[in-house]
């Protein structure tokens, strides 16, 4: 791998190069931007054909971007392809989206955010923010004062969201605003408020009789700024922004972050610790995934299977409750460690739950996974080729569901990982279906996980001793975690200070979001429904 | 056996010793209505009760059990809460429609629900065409949801009442050939004379397979009639909101509630007494012991055991069961279920010609 990445880099004579471990780094100035990445994209040798996130960066002289990418066939190298551009009044980058799908949103929100312009990507509507705010809020100088964007007293008019804004390449030449949906068609509101978007998503929706023709999603109904939050807060203050974000696997999220800082801080984490970690991770994610599974059944109509499914989440918040505290804000990982130590009855519980939860699902198959309805519902519908997921992105079980390797807890086996033995789940027919059941065989997989740890948590601290002002060295740090819903990966982006100067989280829903906009297309009202739960995204993450 | 004709006589005798002929009508007429329209809020209230509680025993939940011994008084304390409610008007509808609607859909099913014999003589009106009557009525409620779909001004509504429509007139069709055949087997369609013919054998016995086959075929009709189970798809909550009845407040949202409770009783109380023999109890030819001893239960308890047996099938298929999609609920009526009802007829016919 390693030669062919040098083979590979030897096309770029303008670029600089540099590697960490199994992390590349390749600068390009932004003209020659499109370029490599064509050559990245298509090359005979190793195709990076996953563009896991769009990292937009004031350095505060210039604005920059930082594409991570990865190739599916190598998923343990990374690349991170930088650019910048001294321009701040109008930058212009070249846009990717014909070589990713998944970099439609990105660039959106790096426009949203930066005021960079993608030219070649059609659609510059503003991602979270109202179309009308004034600034970008991430650039450094950006202008924070009430009286620059009083509050609003109206609500953002709907043919504001839906009108896509003009790039004037000539300025002479006058294009009128291009509307995304045309006078004549039936469009339906799916959300804010809507009882199957799992949260406040906005789909406007165009229909023809009950067909789905077109869909549009809008985001930001509850986006709070963490990413801004986090440029004004110390490390310890961070971690607690984490579990807000993706808040039914909120552990394995603040795990990542913890485990960006420790990077950072070169920080050896205590043998007790990872096995706590990897542990309450495990229970996270079974509890995600019942979760995700009731919601599905219930976006079918069985609400039934929803309650079968919370009742055995609720054995699992009991046991985290106990332990950390918190039940859906667990607030348990600290840099360096966990919290506390595990509650005495920790152990014991645990052991109960395992055969506990291995019978109940035994129940679930019986009321779902065997039902004709379901079976019939879910037959023929949503599918999702390996080649588009990577090409969305669309990490986690869905990814899986299509034959795409890429669970991080085997790629870069974080914690205590390395130390079981598992299975990583794969399905390859890409169907609603496969979506389905491999979450059911996910929870199967994360009881074997926990057994293996349980009895073996060995003894000794909890937590590394750190200083009591944290200050992470200069650099830039990558950290990626497996969450319930795919890859959470964490940026920083540290000048030695105890604020970080730019963090980014990557979540995996906001790629599942353009998955549905991919595979909804053409199926029913219904369908729409029942594959928005399929893919099972949460939109505080989406929002962050 | 007794049989509640013999109260009816009893007012009637007593109501002429003092008034003249056309007052004693008008006091009877007005008793029955006081009496049905009891009955039918009373009725309402227990369905709710019973199937929150069942449905809270199939999710493993306990159900509402706060107000009053087992939570019975909740359904009434619901019931005043939605009298109070406030009646929302809602901007840009039809207001004329819109009122009308939810009137419509109650009226058809306090229609239908007069017309059911309870027992021998607690029977508000026999006709010599019950039968078509029932099913002519009953189909009446489909106008009240398509006018509130369309009234509502709104889109969620308007696909729920597109849906409900379809849904409603498809599965009609074997709703009414699934009782055909029944009326077929009896040779009238008066449902007094039904249940009697019933006296030696239920239709269900009585009609071997193909009065098997109709009953199963009415109870999957008549539960998609019923807007329910897995054929919630004009209200799918989960993709319409509410569907048809989402802009509806306070009472007006309260009939339409209740219309889709008593729905559910009627439905349940029509194959009840088609095919469970109504009223009438278990009678075996040859095994008098057994008969009258099956006697001694009053005709009222056998009508209403019969009819929440079948209420309890509907409920255990509402809450086990995912939803239908549109294309697959048409496809089971009009690629299954008539098909089958249609042929069904046929056998049932040779059956009584032979």
């Amino acid at each position: 791998m390693t030669t062919l990445i040098s083979d590979l880099f030897t096309r770029f004579p303008y670029a600089s190069f540099e590697s960490k471990g199994n992390e590349y780094s390749l600068t390009v100035p932004p003209e020659k931007l499109y370029e490599t990445a064509s050559i990245l994209k298509k090359n005979e040798l190793v195709s990076f054909d996953f563009l896991c996130d769009i990292i937009g960066m004031d350095y505060g002289d210039s604005l920059g971007l930082i594409y991570r990418l990865n190739a599916s066939a190598y998923p343990a190298y990374t690349l991170a392809l930088k650019t910048s551009t001294g321009e701040r009044e109008n930058p212009r980058i070249d846009s990717v989206i014909d070589l990713w799908d998944s970099a439609d949103l990105y660039e959106r929100e790096a426009h949203d955010f930066l005021g960079i312009v993608f030219t070649g990507n059609p659609d510059m509507r503003r991602l979270f923010l109202r179309q009308d705010w004034k600034g970008y809020p991430l650039r450094k100088d950006y202008d924070a004062s009430p009286e620059a964007n009083p509050i609003p007293l109206e609500n953002e008019k709907i043919e504001d969201m839906e009108t896509l804004p003009v790039i004037d390449l000539n300025s002479d030449r006058k294009i009128e605003p291009e509307k995304l949906f045309e006078a004549g068609e039936y469009v339906v509101n799916f959300g804010p408020q809507h009882p199957a978007t799992h949260g406040v998503l906005h789909l406007r929706v165009a229909l023809d009789g009950e067909i789905i023709t077109k869909i549009d999603p809008n985001f930001g109904y509850i986006h709070r700024g963490i990413e801004k939050m986090c440029e004004a807060y110390t490390y310890p203050q961070m971690l607690h922004l984490t579990d807000r974000m993706d808040y039914v696997s909120g552990p394995i999220n603040r795990h990542g972050l913890c485990l960006a800082i420790e990077k950072g801080l070169e920080l050896e984490v205590p043998e007790r610790a990872q096995y706590i970690r990897t542990i309450i991770d495990e229970l996270s994610r079974i509890a995600s995934h019942l979760l995700g599974w009731g919601c599905m059944a219930m976006d079918m109509g069985s609400i039934t299977a929803f309650v079968y499914g919370m009742r055995d989440r609720e054995k699992i918040m009991d046991i985290i409750e106990e332990t950390c505290g918190g039940r859906l804000m667990a607030n348990y990982n600290v840099i360096g460690g966990v919290m506390a130590d595990i509650h005495p009855d920790f152990q014991k519980k645990v052991k109960d739950f395992i055969p506990y939860m291995r019978k109940m699902l035994k129940e679930h198959h019986l009321l779902f996974t065997g039902n004709p309805i379901a079976r019939g519902r879910m037959d023929g519908v949503g599918y999702l080729s390996k080649e588009k997921a990577i090409s969305l992105g669309a990490t986690g079980p869905t990814g899986r569901a299509s034959g795409w390797r890429n669970d991080i807890r085997k790629i870069e086996p974080y914690a205590a990982y390395g130390k079981v033995a598992f299975d990583e789940m794969l399905r390859e027919d890409g169907m609603t279906f496969d979506r389905y059941i491999i979450r059911l065989d996910e929870i199967k997989e994360s009881l074997h996980i926990i057994e293996q740890l349980i009895d073996t948590i060995p003894e000794g601290a909890y937590a590394a001793k750190t200083k009591a002002i944290i200050r992470v060295p200069e650099g830039e740090y990558f950290s990626r975690v497996e969450n319930a819903r795919g890859e959470f990966g964490v940026y920083i982006n540290s000048r030695g200070d105890k604020y970080p100067y730019r963090v980014k989280f990557r979540s995996p829903s906001m790629t599942l979001v353009n998955t549905l906009k991919a595979i909804a297309v053409g199926t029913k009202v219904a369908d729409l429904i029942m594959l928005g739960g399929s893919l099972d995204y949460v939109v505080p993450c989406i929002d962050r | 056996m007794f049989q509640f004709s013999v109260v009816n006589q009893w007012i009637d005798e007593f109501l002429r010793t003092y008034l003249s002929e056309g007052w004693t009508l008008l006091v009877e007429f007005v008793l029955v209505a006081l009496l049905v329209l009891t009955a039918y809020a009373v009725l309402a209230l227990l369905l709710i009760y019973i199937e929150r509680k069942i449905c809270a025993f199939f999710q493993c939940r306990i159900g509402p059990n706060r107000v009053g011994p087992f939570g019975i008084l909740q359904s009434v304390a619901d019931m005043i809460k939605i009298l109070l409610k406030e009646i929302i008007r809602i901007n840009k509808v039809d207001p004329f429609l819109f009122r009308l609607a939810c009137f419509l859909v109650i009226i058809a099913s306090l229609c239908t629900f007069g017309a059911l014999p309870f027992d021998g003589g607690l029977h508000a009106i026999d006709f010599n065409i019950g039968v078509f009557y029932l099913l002519a009525v009953s189909s009446l409620g489909v106008v009240g949801i398509l006018l509130a779909g369309w009234s509502s001004n709104n889109k969620y509504t308007m696909i729920g009442a597109m849906r409900s429509g379809a849904q409603l007139i498809s599965y009609e069709l074997s709703c009414g050939l699934s009782l055909l055949s029944i009326v077929i087997l009896s040779g009238t369609m008066q449902l007094s004379q039904i249940v009697e013919q019933q006296s030696d054998l239920w239709f269900i016995f009585k009609g071997h397979v193909p009065a098997f086959i109709a009953f199963v075929i009415y109870l999957i009709a008549g539960h998609a009639e019923t807007n329910r189970g897995p054929f919630d798809l004009p209200e799918a909550e989960s993709e319409l909101t509410a569907g048809y009845h989402t802009e509806y407040s306070g009472i007006q949202f309260g009939f339409f509630y209740l219309a889709e409770y008593l729905n559910m009783f009627i439905i349940a109380a029509i194959a009840a007494t088609m095919f469970l023999g109504g009223w009438m109890p278990l009678h075996i030819p040859g095994w008098d012991r057994i008969n009258e001893i099956m006697d001694y239960i009053p005709p009222v308890i056998w009508f209403f055991g019969k009819t929440f047996f079948c209420v309890f099938m509907a409920l255990w298929v509402r809450w086990a069961f995912p939803r239908l999609r549109i294309d697959q609920l048409l496809a089971l009526e009009w690629k299954i279920l008539l098909p089958i009802g249609l042929i069904n007829i046929l056998l049932m016919t040779l059956l009584v010609i032979l």
